[in-house]
């Protein structure tokens, strides 16, 4: 049926491909800061002896972490409208979503982060006269940080893959990007493949850049 | 917030047929079920054997084991799912690929499960190899003194004991096998996230909707979780690796 993979579809449909890779960039780079922000303060309160603050922090943290990311997906784009009285449009709702998901996945590698940090740290910073935060800020986190760097950004490739899911609500993605043209074109084969080499591209060699760090951190320690 | 609760919703009956919506949800369960247990098997088998590659004396093979590996890691489970469904039968002979379209039975099932396994069976593979490589040289040195060959000291001495290092990795990738196979719905296998996706839209009941299938998922990866510590325990080897509970 398909004779041959024809490239003039992949060259004039790139502008529009290049638009839907930008947003599954936006929506891995806002929900890996967001994230990892959220997540450390999770990571804190699971930590600390909060009593019920830290219980809501384990449960929130199992909860995501036992659904499949498609029904989050699914459930944010439901409820948020229902809370805010309007529609936020799917992108909007994805990069919530994203955030807000990924928050629990980084939190449980900042919490295995601080758990690494001898106690001995804690307790010299409090010696010294610094108080929770300034201790957390100034002593733990910042190792911890530089410990988990190479997990954390594994973590970043994983949800740079998974954006990939927002398919389910319509956002224009990537993936979607390369769908919407392959339609246009009567050519789905070749911009399947293509989207598959741009992501295989880019995940690769990120892990390549993490394999190195890691072996960088190592020689330090 | 301005909701309609209706949690009898379950039982009616959906717009025009004679089913409930509970029949649905039950379709749905089982599909999910059967896609991800046939999924895990293929995962286990390939990952293995994969996983032992990787660890072969043979650099060929071991970069073979390592191309298989990278090429499923990087790739969205989703993007993958697409390539199986709308782009392997493009590159078979043409009367294979003509069959397949038009004829193959339970095609989304075969495809889904086809490659949620392959999917799967490369993070098997990846944790075999580091279960493999965790185990001390002496054993198999000490398999090659005794006179087995390289086969028979991995299959008595090595991937047993491997097999129990991996339990722990194991277990919650066959708690992510479940939730991974929520987007077989994009290539339309009736499964969970599609029968939920389309009970929302019919009955426009989301929050029922999303919350029995989120109980239902949760069941599975619970269930999944508890066979895993059954299989830890039972094969555990006396005195050798003590698991941490």
């Amino acid at each position: 049926m398909l004779s041959g993979f024809d490239f003039s579809v992949i060259t004039a449909s790139l502008p529009f491909i290049r638009e839907g890779l930008l947003f599954s960039v936006k929506l891995t780079v806002i929900a890996m800061t967001g994230g990892i922000i959220f997540g450390t303060l999770l990571a804190m309160a699971r930590l600390a002896n909060l009593g019920p603050l830290s219980l809501a922090a384990t449960w929130y943290v199992n909860l995501m972490r036992s659904i499949p990311l498609l029904m989050v997906i699914l459930w944010f784009f439901l409820v948020i409208p229902l809370i805010t009285g309007t529609p936020i449009g799917a992108e909007n709702s994805a990069i919530v979503t994203f955030t807000a998901f990924e928050a629990a996945y980084y939190s449980e590698i900042m919490r295995a982060g601080i758990q690494s940090i001898p106690k001995g740290q804690v307790w010299a910073g409090y010696a010294i006269g610094m108080n929770y935060w300034q201790t957390m800020g100034n002593v733990v986190l910042p190792q911890a940080f530089r410990n988990m760097l190479p997990i954390l950004l594994t973590q970043t490739i994983i949800l740079f893959q998974d954006t990939s899911l927002v398919y389910a609500i319509g956002a224009k993605d990537l993936l979607k990007a390369a769908e919407i043209a392959g339609k246009n074109y009567n050519r789905p084969v070749e911009m399947y493949v293509f989207a598959a080499i741009i992501y295989f591209v880019i995940c690769f060699g990120l892990s390549y850049i993490v394999k190195r760090l890691q072996q960088r951190i190592a020689i330090i320690r | 917030m301005n909701y309609h609760w209706n949690w009898g919703i379950f039982f009616e009956q959906i717009k025009g047929g004679d089913e409930t919506y509970l029949d649905w949800l039950i379709t749905g369960f089982g599909w999910t079920v059967s896609v991800s247990l046939s999924a895990w098997v293929i995962a286990l088998l390939l990952g293995f054997l994969v996983g032992t590659i990787r660890t072969a004396p043979s650099p060929w093979l071991v970069r073979l084991g390592t191309a298989y590996v990278e090429l499923f890691r990087n790739v969205p489970l989703l993007v993958q799912m697409f390539l199986w469904f709308f782009v392997v039968p493009e590159l078979l002979p043409r009367d294979l690929a003509l069959w397949v379209k038009q004829d193959m039975p339970a095609k989304e099932f075969i495809t889904a499960t086809v490659c949620l396994g392959l999917f799967t069976s490369a993070r098997i593979a990846e944790q075999v190899r580091a279960g493999i490589g965790s185990l001390p040289r002496g054993q198999s040195m000490a398999g090659l003194a005794m006179g087995f060959t390289l086969a028979q000291t991995y299959r008595y001495v090595i991937l047993p004991m491997a097999f129990r290092i991996v339990i722990p990795p194991l277990t919650s990738e066959f708690m992510n096998i479940f939730k991974n196979s929520s987007v077989a719905f994009a290539i339309g296998v009736l499964e969970l996230t599609f029968q939920a996706r389309q009970m929302q839209e019919d009955s426009e009941q989301g929050i029922e909707t999303y919350l029995a299938v989120t109980v239902l998922y949760f069941a599975c990866a619970f269930i999944a979780n508890r066979v895993m510590a059954f299989i830890e325990k039972r094969t555990q080897v006396p005195g050798y690796i003590t698991s941490a509970k």
